[in-house]
Order: structure tokens, then sequence, then C-alpha cells
């Protein structure tokens, strides 16, 4: 597909052999090297020898969450419209050329950062540096591209949102957890706002953020920080940063002072599930304790078959068929740490919540098990020798770090942050994020049938 | 600017693509297993991919849904651990299992750390050939398995698959869900789930592939250890199947505002000489990329769609050629116009030189990229066995995708592409389109 919208994880009820999910952990800093273009572009060089491939990324310090008001969804749009013209490139020329070089190319758009990426034979590095630069100032866009391209994000909305209850439910959700944040407002847009986007919004946003100070180059695969940084300088470097580049002072969220339920009907519900949802700290430069405290705590609480919410719900009692929790971290602003929970046949919703307050009870009242805790932290060591496998992963990691207000050191951090952090900091983030006048209560569930 | 950026592509088309070398080391162990393994010993750590040939196709009459309950339920309880403690255990080791099974197979993949690779390879040895499959385990996964079936059938992708595989299998296994219905799974005994694993998880239908931190010397003691007790079957793979695409559209009414449509013709097979020109015929039509004819037409040109894509399915017992697109209730018609027509054209025009030119280049410079991970090439590496490809095929592939000439992609187009065939199946409230098949 010619692109992906990355949204907070979410719960797949499909998905009925869930591989143990353990939080971020790059690492293997011996890989790693990064440098600044003079323009003020960041570099970062992933090194892995083993195969000849090399992806190539430039990641934009812009989202959705950077929209301005009644424009939603013009970041993706433009994210689209980036694979129209330049002025040495026809429409579609630039995929079409990836193509004829052996490669795929996609890009992707999250509320805090817009990406681009290729994968090519590595000897094909310098073609792609020069097509990418020339996109970053150079798009030419006219008024059919406009029309037929916002066609194709309507029809995209209605594939990933209209057509999917428990994706407008997640925006119902979203929206009410964020009183003025953009994390309330889709990534894709409200269709309304769709259907309103034109080229003077689309040129708009790309006049304001895509500049050589406002993007991240990432390139990982068989390349030397020097290659790299040769070809960056060429094609890269001359590009002019700008003056004007704007900070990224955001509305934020005011106190929250009162816990909000809702619940959403559709008749193509088949499963009923309850989800809660908290706003809660993310990671910031130089500060990631509280964040490792409830990465480990969502591990603890509802990562997987041997979490206190699989053991209470699903094995001592049998209340669910599935039960998780999970928070991400890596957020430029205030994030959230959600708890989901899937009856079983014959539950209730309001059994099932009942159930998953106690269980947070419970946990709050018995505290963390040592040898889970330490089972984990185990995983976690582990992870960052897996992670070694996939250079294209760890390429990712590094660019949403990078674009969400974190720096290589932080990344590099975050594996010895998790495992320093006692069960008491888990124990005190778990007292502070539980807050229910910071929450959301979900239920998505199917209408009443009258007879 | 335009004549240097054209220059520099000319020069970069005429440097030759990467060779993929991967040195596939083909063992036989002790206990009779054959392996491919590919060592690489820079990561401390083993991928490692098993096949049991047969999968979701051996569920015994009127048991449908068994086999997938079943591998469901290996994790769950296992030689004297029961569910929890298997997961502790696993999670103390920090190895990754996962099991899954399709209509063709069930595949196992496995990764573990060098420091206790003996005792993970124990631990997934019991998941494999001792399950407890108790009481408690079955009813426990029983439940998700029946919360996926309900939730699948009020999801637009997944009726139009069903009514798909109903409407082309007729009587084989592949004209019903793996998962089965509420009432097969509902009616699932223990008895059942034993037999389902006598059939499914048999010695002499397995593929296995290791790539990671590990030599020939330690992955055949290792793969006899796992397979110790493991037994063999006869029981019987199903035939082929018989394809029922008469062309025309069935439509399944379903209130949501996108319809999904499937479509297919019949396909071809990979052991068929013409089967190179059909791939490259087949990523012309409808590739992966925003380049092909499909796409161009149908979202390019007419902003019908997200995405429109065709591929050759090979399945064990079938081969078609199908395809996906999705639009709004009021578009999907004009959709399906336009990919008819383009079917048509390409059957009946062909290809152009450059098009040919263009999806070779794309084709032989991406395959080495395919190899870029110990799990990706553990992955091809069996799926390379259950093709029945030998290790040299790596190295071979693109002089053979290099041969194929614009005179028989032509001619593969004009004899194997039939618009008339094309069969679409629709779900949801499309407009403008009915039903020609009942």
């Amino acid at each position: 597909m010619r692109d992906r919208i990355i949204t907070a994880p979410f719960a797949h009820l499909a998905a009925l052999v869930a591989l143990l999910c353990l939080p971020l952990a790059a690492s293997a800093d011996d890989q790693v090297t990064s440098f600044t273009l003079d323009n003020g572009m960041q570099a970062l060089v992933i090194e892995d020898h083993r195969a000849p491939v090399v992806v190539h990324m430039v990641w934009y310090r812009a989202g959705s969450a950077d929209e301005e008001p009644g424009s939603s969804g013009v970041a993706h749009f433009l994210e689209h419209l980036l694979f129209k013209g330049t002025d040495t490139l026809a429409p579609g020329e630039f995929s079409a050329t990836v193509a004829r070089n052996g490669g795929n190319d996609n890009a992707f758009t999250n509320y805090d950062y817009t990406g681009y990426y290729q994968r090519v034979a590595a000897d094909r590095l310098e073609l792609m540096m020069r097509m990418e630069s020339d996109r970053m100032v150079n798009l030419r866009l006219d008024e059919n591209d406009i029309a037929t391209e916002r066609d194709v994000i309507l029809e995209e909305r209605n594939q990933r949102v209209e057509n999917n209850p428990s994706a407008l439910f997640r925006e119902q959700r979203n929206a009410a957890q964020y009183l003025n944040h953009r994390y309330g407002v889709p990534i894709i847009g409200w269709r309304r706002e769709m259907r309103e986007l034109d080229l003077e919004k689309a040129l708009a946003f790309y006049e304001r953020n895509y500049a050589p100070n406002n993007a991240v180059l990432v390139v990982a695969g068989d390349v030397t920080p020097d290659e790299v940084r040769a070809l960056a300088e060429k094609y890269y470097g001359p590009i002019p940063a700008n003056p004007d580049l704007a900070p990224r002072d955001r509305p934020q969220e005011p106190r929250q002072i009162a816990a909000r339920r809702i619940t959403y009907q559709d008749a193509r519900v088949a499963q009923p599930y309850v989800m809660r949802s908290y706003l809660a700290p993310e990671r910031d430069h130089g500060a990631q304790q509280q964040a490792a405290a409830l990465a480990l705590l969502a591990e603890l609480l509802g990562g997987g078959t041997t979490s206190v919410m699989a053991e209470k719900l699903q094995f001592d009692t049998q209340v669910a068929v599935q039960a998780q929790a999970w928070y991400d971290g890596t957020s430029l602003d205030d994030t959230t740490f959600s708890l989901l929970v899937v009856p079983a046949d014959g539950v209730s919703l309001e059994e099932a919540e009942e159930a998953m307050d106690a269980v947070i009870a419970g946990f709050l009242e018995d505290g963390v098990d040592e040898d889970q805790l330490s089972r984990i932290k185990k995983g976690l060591r582990a992870a960052q020798i897996y992670a070694r496998d996939d250079v294209e992963r760890l390429a990712n990691r590094y660019g949403a770090a990078l674009t969400q207000g974190l720096t290589v050191e932080d990344v590099q951090a975050w594996p010895d942050i998790l495992q320093a952090t006692t069960s008491d900091e888990i124990m005190a983030a778990a007292r502070a994020v539980f807050d229910p006048a910071k929450s959301v209560t979900g239920w998505l569930t199917a209408p009443e049938v009258t007879q | 600017m335009i004549r240097l950026v054209l220059a520099a592509f000319v020069l970069m088309l005429v440097t030759l693509p990467a060779r993929a070398e991967i040195d596939i080391q083909e063992l036989t162990t002790p206990g009779g297993a054959d392996i491919w393994l590919v060592e690489e010993h820079s990561i401390p750590f083993v991928a490692l991919e098993l096949r049991f040939r047969g999968g979701a196709s051996l569920d015994a009459p009127g048991k449908r849904g068994a086999i997938n309950l079943m591998v469901a339920t290996l994790e769950e309880g296992a030689g004297d651990m029961n569910a929890r403690e298997f997961a502790r255990a696993s999670e103390a080791l920090a190895a990754g299992f996962s099991y899954s099974v399709n209509d063709d197979a069930v595949s196992v993949s496995a990764r573990f750390l060098t420091e206790n690779r003996g005792e993970a390879v124990a631990l997934l040895r019991e998941s494999l050939v001792n399950p407890t499959f108790s009481q408690g385990a079955i009813d426990r996964v029983r439940g998700q398995v029946l919360s996926i079936i309900q939730s699948n059938l009020k999801d637009p992708r997944a009726i139009a698959g069903r009514a798909f595989d109903a409407l082309v299998y007729g009587d084989h296994p592949y004209a019903s869900s793996k998962n089965g219905t509420v009432e097969s799974v509902t009616a699932l005994t223990r008895d059942d789930i034993v037999a389902a694993h006598d059939a499914a998880l048999a010695r002499n239908r397995l593929y296995v592939s290791a790539v990671g931190d590990i030599t020939a010397e330690e992955v055949t003691a290792l793969v006899d250890s796992l397979l110790d007790g493991l037994p063999e079957t006869d029981a019987p793979l199903p035939g082929p199947a018989g394809l029922n695409l008469p062309g025309g559209v069935q439509v399944v009414d379903f209130a949501t505002p996108q319809s999904v449509a499937t479509f297919a013709q019949p396909g071809i097979d990979r052991e068929d000489p013409d089967f190179f020109a059909a791939y490259l015929l087949n990523e012309i039509l409808g590739g992966s990329g925003t380049e092909s004819r499909l796409m161009q037409e149908v979202r390019e040109k007419r902003g019908l769609t997200y995405g429109v894509y065709s591929y050759l399915v090979d399945k064990d017992a079938a081969q078609i050629w199908a395809g996906s697109v999705a639009s709004a209730n009021d578009r999907i018609a004009e959709a399906i116009e336009v990919i008819r027509a383009e079917w048509a054209r390409i059957a009946k025009d062909g290809v152009t030189a450059k098009e040919l030119e263009d999806a070779k280049t794309y084709m032989t410079g991406a395959y080495p990229l395919r190899f870029d991970g110990n799990a990706a090439i553990a992955n091809i590496a069996v799926a390379m066995q259950m093709e029945g490809l030998s290790p040299d095929y790596i190295a071979n592939r693109n002089d053979m995708v290099d041969a194929v000439t614009l005179e028989q992609i032509n001619r593969v187009a004009r004899e194997r592409l039939d618009p008339e065939r094309l069969t679409f199946v629709v779900v949801g409230a499309p407009e403008g389109l009915s039903s020609t098949i009942n």
C-alpha cells in the first residue's frame, strides 16, 4: 500500500496467538552513528553488513498534531501528494524509479511525524538521496493531482475507519481523551474536513514544515557512516535551512478533572468490549524514569499470558477471552495508558468493567511479583539481541524517537533505565496514572435488538 | 537538469543488481530429518522454522476447526506444566515460540538465545510432542476462537473471503474457514483435538530450516532431540480442488459504506514453464507498486480506491489468479468495470517491451533484498523446501526471470488471462451491481 498510518497500538481481536510484545529496547550502540549537517539536518546511520540492503528514510518533525485547526488530515494528504511531481520528476516517477531499481518505497504519517522511506540495494543509495532531497523543496502540484488524490484518501478513510466499528470507536475515545490537544483529532482527518482539503492547505503545510532543519535522515543497512555523510552533504547539504521554522508549541491539555464515559453502538459489532485509557506522561529528554515504570507496569498488568490481568480474568476466572494493558511512551506530548477487556460469552460489559477495576485495585494492594518483574527484565535484555536481526525496525525506533523529543542518547539509555526500575517506582507510577479524573471508559457494543 | 537526472538513471540501471549469496547447507540428521542450515554467528541467537504439510486441510469430516483449535492450544500446557507455567518457562528463557496454521501447513517459528539453546528446545519439544490438551485449556482457547468466528461474521473482508471460498472450491477443504463454524467448534471434544494433533504434526510431513549462531553438528543433534517421539502419519492429503469460476458477480448484502471485492480466474502452477512469464505479467497488471496498470487506472487516474492488487495464489491443491479492491458503494461498479477492461486489454494486446524490462529489473533487483535477517532467511528456506526447490534456485532464479521474452509473456497473456472467467464476490451495499451467480 502507498502509505500506512501509524496509530497507537490497538487491540487485535483477531490475533489469537499474541506474541510477547515487550516495550521498546533499541540498542547495540556500536551500530549507530549520528551527525548533523550545517543546515541543521540531523542524520543517523545504523550499520548492518550481513546483506547488501539499505533502508533510506527521511522523517519530518511534523505530523497531524502540527496541523492548523479546520484542516485535519492535511499532513497525511501531503504525504500522498509527495509522490506527485517535482521540477525534475513526473508524477509517479519517484516510485517507478525506485521499482526499476529493484526497490520498494512508502511513507507514513503519525501525530508527531511524517516519514518517507525506500528499501533498495545498497549501491542505489545515492539515487534515493537525490530524489528524496529533491522533493523536500521542489514539489510541483496542480489541481488535478488534488482532486483525484483527495478521492483516494477518502477511500482510504472508508477502508481504515468507516468500514470498521473498532476504528470509529477509537476516534471517539481519542476525541474524549484529549480536551485540547490535537491528539484528539484523527490522523487521517475528519471526513468533512478531508473533503475541503485543497492545494493551498497542502502547500501551506509543506512550506511551513518541510525543511532540512526540521528533518531527520536515517540510513540503515550495508553502509558506512563516511559514505552516508558524503552523500548527505552532497544532496541534503545544499538545501537552505528554513529560518522561520516555528517551535512546536502545540496546545496542551488543561487539568483533566472529570472521568468520561462513552458508548458506541454499531450493528457491525459482533464482539463487544470495554476499553479504558488514562492520560499518562510520555518519555521526555533526560527524564524517562516514569515512562520506564509505566512500560513495565503495562507488561506486568497486561502484557501476555503471565500478566496479572490474564491470570485474574482468563485463568482464575473466565470473565474475559482477552485482557491486555499497553503504554507507548514515545510521544511528543501527553500519551495514554490503556486497558482492554473482551468479555467471555455471557459476561456483560458492566461485569467486565467491574472485574477490570477489581484487578487494578488488587494490584495496587498486592504490589509487584518480583519473579514476574525479573522475567520481564530478562526478556528485555534478550530483546536487545533479537533487535539486531531487524535493522529496519531499529531505524523506525530511532526515527520515531528523534521526531518525538528524544535524542540518540535517550534511546540508548532506555534499556538501562528499564533494567534499573524498581517495583517501588512501578507502584508509584501506577498510583499516579490510575486517576479516574483523567480517564475515558468506552464500551463498544451492538445496538439492542427489539423484536 | 532533466537531462542530467535521466543520464544518472541510466548509469544506475547498468549497474548489476546485487546477487543473493546465501550459503545453505543441506543436512540429514541421524534420526532422518532434513534440515537447511545457514550459519550466521554475528548475533547470538537462532531462528528455527518448522512446517508440517497438510495444515487445516487435514480436518476430519465434521470436525472443521479442530486443527486450528489444536494448534492454538499447543502452548497452553505441556509435559508437567500448565499454560501459565509453560509461559513463565519460555519467558524465563527469553525464547519466542509461535504456532500457526493455514490451508496447507502448520507453522512453528522459534527463536532462542545461544546461551540457553538446549533448554529452549527442550521446552519447545514439550509443546509439540507432549501437549496436555487439558479440558480447561481447550475450553479457554475455544472461547477465543468462537469470539474470532463471531467477529468474522460481521467483517466485510472476512465475509468476502468466506463467500469466495465457498463459491470457488466446492467440496474441497479450502471451501470453508479453517476456524470452523460456531457449531463445529462448539462440538469439538478433547479426543478430536488429540486426533487432530496426530494427523497434523507428523514427522514424515515436516520441513525444517535454521539460521543463526549454530553449527551443522549442533543443529542436527538439536533437531533430533526436538522431534524425538513425534509420530508419523499416513492420513491422506486432500487431492486437487476443482475450481468453480464461472465469471460474473456475486453480491453479498452487508450494511457498510465501502464495498469489498475479491476476484479471481484460474491460475498457474509454479512448476509450469510459463510460471515466470505469468509472474512478470501479474507484476505489470496488478503487482505491488503504484506502477501497475490496475493501480494506475483505478487509483491514480480515477481515485476510485485506496488499493487494487492482483496476485498469483499457488496453494498445494489449487492455483488461482486473484485480486482485491475496495470502493465506496456508489463507486465499486465503476472500479469493477475498469478492472475488467484492463484484464481484457492486457489479454488481447499484451505488454510493451518497456513494461517487461521494468518488471524484470524490479523483480531481479528486489529478490536479494528479501534475505535481510535470520528470521527472513529461515522463512524463505523452509518455504523453498515445501515448494520442492533446491538451494541453487536462489542463485538461478533471476536468470529464469531474465529469460522471459516479450513473445512468451504476450503469448501467456493471450492463453492464460480469461476475462470471461474473472469472477467477483462483492460484499457491501453496492449501487448498480447485482448478482449474476446464485
